[in-house]
């Protein structure tokens, strides 16, 4: 799998470190009455065939945290976007 | 068998002279030769014994998909087990083992089997040795491990190297007969950067061996011509030997050269193998089609072979498979064999063909071939059978990512499925069967721009199949898998029995699942399965395809990442310092760290615990330069830091360190460090030596992707400091001798002072008044091409106190000592409340891992929490790993109710001591638990304490 990194250009899937689902959001409440947003947001992850968007490190070069988009059946990649750019456009 | 070297013709060199080995016998062949072809010529068709029965077997076929004859390449480290004889280029000096028989491949005791056959049927190992259960892993593994086994793999070490490399191009061909000549030739006279790789010595596929006419030549001369003329253009890269074995995702192709796979020891410098990533635009799959045995009694004694093999041995290496041969098809395409070999000299005993009725029902000899038997009485002698049961193109490839063939009616046979414009298969891959339509459709394939040129002219031979899948009436056993002894009546018994899907079928059989992954007899398998099943073949499918092709080597795939250079070292900047002190050295992680400093005659806990006191005694100097450094700066460094850490660091004093809790976000303790203020927005973070990649990861991580709006910045500067501790009542008069007129005193540096000074007159220097032996101590960082010349210096200062280097092993007695936690209690289960820490949790503000660290269960007082441990008996030693349970509880693990993390033995108690983790210990000081060792097999008393077992009020800290 080729990643198209925002920054290095398309690198070999080697140099890449999942993470997993890029769409959970940290909750920001401190709240007793938020904890099943927490254990939502800690421990909850869905795992579909097809597309998914999840947070990838380029651990063997930028070092940025992206979003790439991908077909988990295919291993087609959609985007890459560096992580930082994401949470901005939010 | 009575093979022999026609006496012209073929593309060996009779000039040259090979002399070999096979099973100890000396032979000879020629420079062009396979081992396989050599032994043809040599007269030997038994090359190999079957899996399970044990049978005589002979070689097969000519190529990749040889079931039969492997056998044990070389010798020694060099040996290479299951290897087609059909693939191995003959080198003079080549020795060769055949294999799975007992005592010898003539006589071999356990084709005894074979009589047995009737109680072998499909599942048999499934059905007779489930019970009782026990008996499998003693008894019958082992034996039939010992029984049915393929060849046996070196124990020496391999003396070659194996390489690794990339490449790129406008155009892959795979495969090299007339579509794929085609291809390369019009892609590259376009400009187009090309490879052609073929599996074969030589360039050519079947215009090697196929007596073909093109252009008005030779199918051979032509493909010369071809071949010489992409070898002259520099965008074309050749590649004979090598085998495109896996598709994968990006359109990147996995190859295997066999570089010097054809000489006993490779030159000076260069590899035997090298292993190819190719990422190619565009791929043409032109690697031709397999020719199906076909199912009939006998059909495995040997000299019974494919068709198109024989013709292959005689035409390309001039080698008769016999003097007398039957020829039994099922297709036009076998006729062309029977005229080959006529031509050679050889007597055409019968043509046998199913279109017209004709059927061999046996097979009749042992080690060779006798006579044939028909189903209409009539017998023939015969020393070979060529056979043919249609041709299956070579579709592997194209379905390595998922995709499913397709069944032709037509041809009877599996062909490509589509799979995009990046990959597309021609010539006889695609099912096409005439070589007019595979020159033209090697050309299509080749045309990247423009027009396609005129195909060259040629002539046709007409292919006509009519599908002829088992002869029923056969009175000698039929086999589908020759490596694996799986006959025809194995399939419609794993119908009956509920196995009757073609995956299932497969496992129930083992149909397919040898060496050669059912390259020759999976359609077959699936032809019959499907007439069980009552399906068709389309409705039945194929099995999972699935890289590799062939078999790859591991040395290949490790290529020169092995010994030493399987992973990189790390060296401290006080490495050199540590050797010169007498330093033991212990991998950790990555690094190299001085584990202890033995003076003559010490063992590793005489010199820990001698370092131990003369530090607690005097000063001692410690390597922590492993430690994780991260550099953070930025206006909102403070407020990032308190994000990160369940405590806080934006009220931290500029010029203080602070000891720092990191939490996951599921409430669990991460890491621990001390960090310091250098400035009001520059801190120094220091991280545990494992997981100080994990950390600055996170900490990117954090920032990134949850944080992003804050104005900070970080990097890792672990290797650019060398870091000591100098810990011990007389450090800081060692320290005062380098420190030129700056005054070292409570003061100027407090205890957890963090300051910038200057040293040895003018060097830059961090000191930091921090300790984790709890002693009086300093760490000092230096920049790391000083480290060494700076440990000396101080060890010259030091020396009038009796400073002494002490390694990792004291440095963990002292923490133990103390109580201090580290990796054996920050094991991924701890929270700050186990660890005594809990206060460290800020209530004021957000962090990671503060929300999941109030839930019941991470606050529950029932939780094991961190707590000292000592023996009853203070004379006795304790080890990690002790369960503890209720002094009155019988030993158990049902009883378990925590265990034993860290010990050491402390030199300052004269005993040993330990930490460990306990529900609700902290309210069970002075309890006498039982600790069971279930692992050694016995229990002991031991009084639970406070973590800290010296100095409990820390006055050491300030003397």
């Amino acid at each position: 799998m080729l990643i198209p990194c925002p920054h290095c250009g398309t690198r070999p899937v080697e140099e890449f470190t999942f993470l997993g689902d890029a769409t959970v959001t940290r909750p920001t409440s401190l709240e007793p009455s938020s904890m099943d947003a927490w254990m939502d947001y800690v421990y909850l992850r869905d795992n579909p065939r097809g597309d998914y968007t999840e947070y990838v490190h380029h651990s063997g070069g930028c070092r940025a945290w992206l979003v790439v988009s991908r077909n988990t059946d295919t291993h087609q990649v959609h985007s890459a976007i560096a992580a930082k750019t994401m949470k901005a456009k939010s | 068998m009575s093979g022999f070297r026609i006496t012209n013709g073929g593309l060996i060199d009779r000039s040259t002279n090979l002399n070999f080995k096979f099973d100890g016998r000396s032979f000879a062949g020629h420079q062009g030769d396979t081992l396989a072809s050599a032994l043809i010529a040599n007269g030997v068709h038994l090359m190999g014994r079957s899996f399970k029965y044990h049978r005589p077997r002979g070689v097969i076929s000519a190529g990749a998909s040889e079931p039969n004859a492997l056998v044990e390449l070389r010798e020694a480290g060099r040996k290479e087990a299951n290897t087609r004889a059909t693939m191995v280029e003959l080198y003079d000096g080549l020795t060769a083992n055949s294999q799975n028989r007992w005592p010898s491949l003539e006589n071999d005791f356990l084709a005894i089997n074979s009589l047995a056959s009737s109680i072998f049927v499909a599942g048999f190992y499934y059905k007779t040795f489930m019970w009782p259960k026990s008996f499998w892993e003693k008894i019958y593994e082992p034996l039939i491990r010992k029984a049915a086994g393929l060849g046996s793999a070196s124990k020496e070490v391999d003396p070659d190297t194996y390489e690794k490399s990339y490449a790129h191009c406008d155009l892959l061909v795979i495969g090299s007969g007339p579509s794929g000549l085609m291809a390369a030739r019009t892609a590259a006279r376009s400009g187009a950067r090309v490879i052609l790789a073929d599996e074969g010595s030589a360039l050519g596929g079947s215009l090697l061996f196929e007596h073909e006419e093109i252009d008005g030549t030779s199918g051979s001369a032509f493909a010369q011509t071809v071949i010489a003329e992409l070898a002259s253009m520099p965008n074309v890269t050749l590649m004979p030997r090598t085998t495109i074995f896996g598709w994968f995702d990006g359109n990147i192709f996995g190859a295997l050269e066999r570089v010097n796979d054809h000489v006993a020891v490779p030159p000076a410098f260069e590899p035997r193998q090298r292993y190819w990533r190719i990422h190619a635009k565009k791929a043409v799959l032109a690697a031709g089609a397999e020719e199906r045995p076909l199912v009939f009694g006998g059909n495995d004694v040997p000299g019974v072979m494919l068709s198109s093999a024989m013709r292959h041995y005689a035409n390309r290496y001039a080698a008769a498979a016999g003097k007398s041969i039957a020829v039994f098809t099922n297709n036009s395409s076998a006729h062309r064999t029977a005229i080959d070999m006529k031509v050679h000299g050889v007597n055409i005993a019968a043509v046998i063909d199913t279109r017209t009725n004709g059927k061999i029902i046996n097979v009749k000899g042992g080690k060779g071939i006798k006579s044939i038997d028909l189903a209409d009485g009539s017998h023939f002698e015969c020393d070979a059978v060529a056979m043919s049961g249609g041709w299956s193109p070579i579709v592997n490839l194209m379905c390595h990512r998922g995709a499913k063939p397709i069944w032709n009616e037509t041809i009877a046979a599996f062909t490509p499925p589509g799979v995009g414009p990046q990959f597309t298969a021609i010539g006889s891959a695609s099912g096409k069967m005439l070589l007019s339509e595979c020159l033209s459709s090697g050309i299509a394939a080749g045309t990247l721009k423009g027009k396609s040129p005129a195909p060259p002219k040629c002539k046709d031979e007409a292919f006509a199949i009519k599908p002829f899948w088992w002869v029923k009436e056969s009175t000698g056993k039929a086999f589908i898998d020759y490596q694996n002894d799986a006959t025809a009546k194995d399939l419609p018994l794993a119908n009956r029995e509920g196995y009757g899907h073609v995956e299932l079928a497969k496992r129930y059989t083992t149909t397919g699942m040898a060496t050669d992954q059912g390259k020759l007899g999976n359609v077959n398998a699936i032809a019959i399965l499907a007439e069980a099943a009552g399906k068709s073949i389309s409705e039945m499918g194929t099995t999972t395809f699935r890289p590799m092709y062939t078999p790859v080597s591991f040395g290949a795939f490790a290529g020169p990442f092995t010994g030493h250079h399987f992973q990189p070292v790390r060296k401290t900047p006080l490495h050199d310092w540590c050797g010169e002190q007498g330093a033991v050295f212990v991998e950790s992680g990555l690094w190299m760290r001085s584990s202890w400093f033995p003076k003559t005659g010490e063992d590793w806990l005489a010199s820990a615990s001698r370092e131990v006191i003369a530090t607690r005694a005097n000063v001692g100097l410690c390597d922590v330069s492993t430690l994780g450094k991260i550099d953070i700066q930025g206006k909102d460094a403070g407020a990032f830091l308190d994000k990160l850490y369940c405590n806080t660091f934006s009220t931290l004093a500029i010029g203080k360190a602070r000891y720092g809790l990191m939490l996951r976000e599921d409430g669990v303790v991460f890491d621990d460090g001390t960090t310091s203020r250098l400035a009001d927005d520059h801190y120094l973070m220091t991280t545990t030596t494992a997981n100080a990649a994990r950390v600055m990861s996170h900490i990117e991580f954090c920032h990134q992707a949850l944080w992003p709006e804050l104005d900070v910045q970080y990097v890792s500067v672990t290797e650019q400091w060398a870091q000591m501790a100098i810990a011990g009542p007389k450090s800081r008069a060692t320290l005062q001798k380098i420190v030129g007129d700056f005054t070292l005193n409570d003061e100027t540096t407090p205890y957890l002072a963090a300051k910038d000074i200057t040293i040895l007159g003018g060097l830059s220097a961090r000191l930091f008044r921090i300790s984790f032996s709890g002693e009086h101590a300093y760490e000092l960082a230096v920049p790391a091409d000083h480290g060494n010349m700076v440990a000396r210096a101080i060890m010259q200062s030091g020396q009038e106190f009796g400073i002494v280097p002490y390694g990792v092993e004291a440095l963990s007695i002292m923490r133990i000592e103390k109580g201090h936690v580290a990796g054996g209690e920050l094991n991924g289960t701890t929270t700050a409340g186990d660890l005594g820490l809990g206060k460290m949790m800020s209530t004021k503000k957000d962090f990671i891992g503060r929300m999941m660290s109030t839930r019941e269960g991470m606050t529950d007082p029932a939780r094991q929490c961190v707590v000292g441990i000592k023996p009853v008996d203070k004379t006795m030693k304790i080890r990690s790993g002790g369960h503890l349970l209720k002094q009155s509880d019988a030993p158990s693990m049902a009883n378990d109710q925590g265990y034993i993390c860290s010990v050491a033995w402390s030199p300052m108690l004269n005993m040993w001591l330990g930490l460990a983790l306990l529900s609700n210990g902290r309210a069970r000081y002075g309890e006498v638990v039982k600790v069971f060792d279930g692992l050694r097999g016995h229990h002991y008393l031991a009084e639970i304490c406070d973590p800290v077992h010296f100095d409990r009020e820390n006055r050491r800290l300030h003397v």
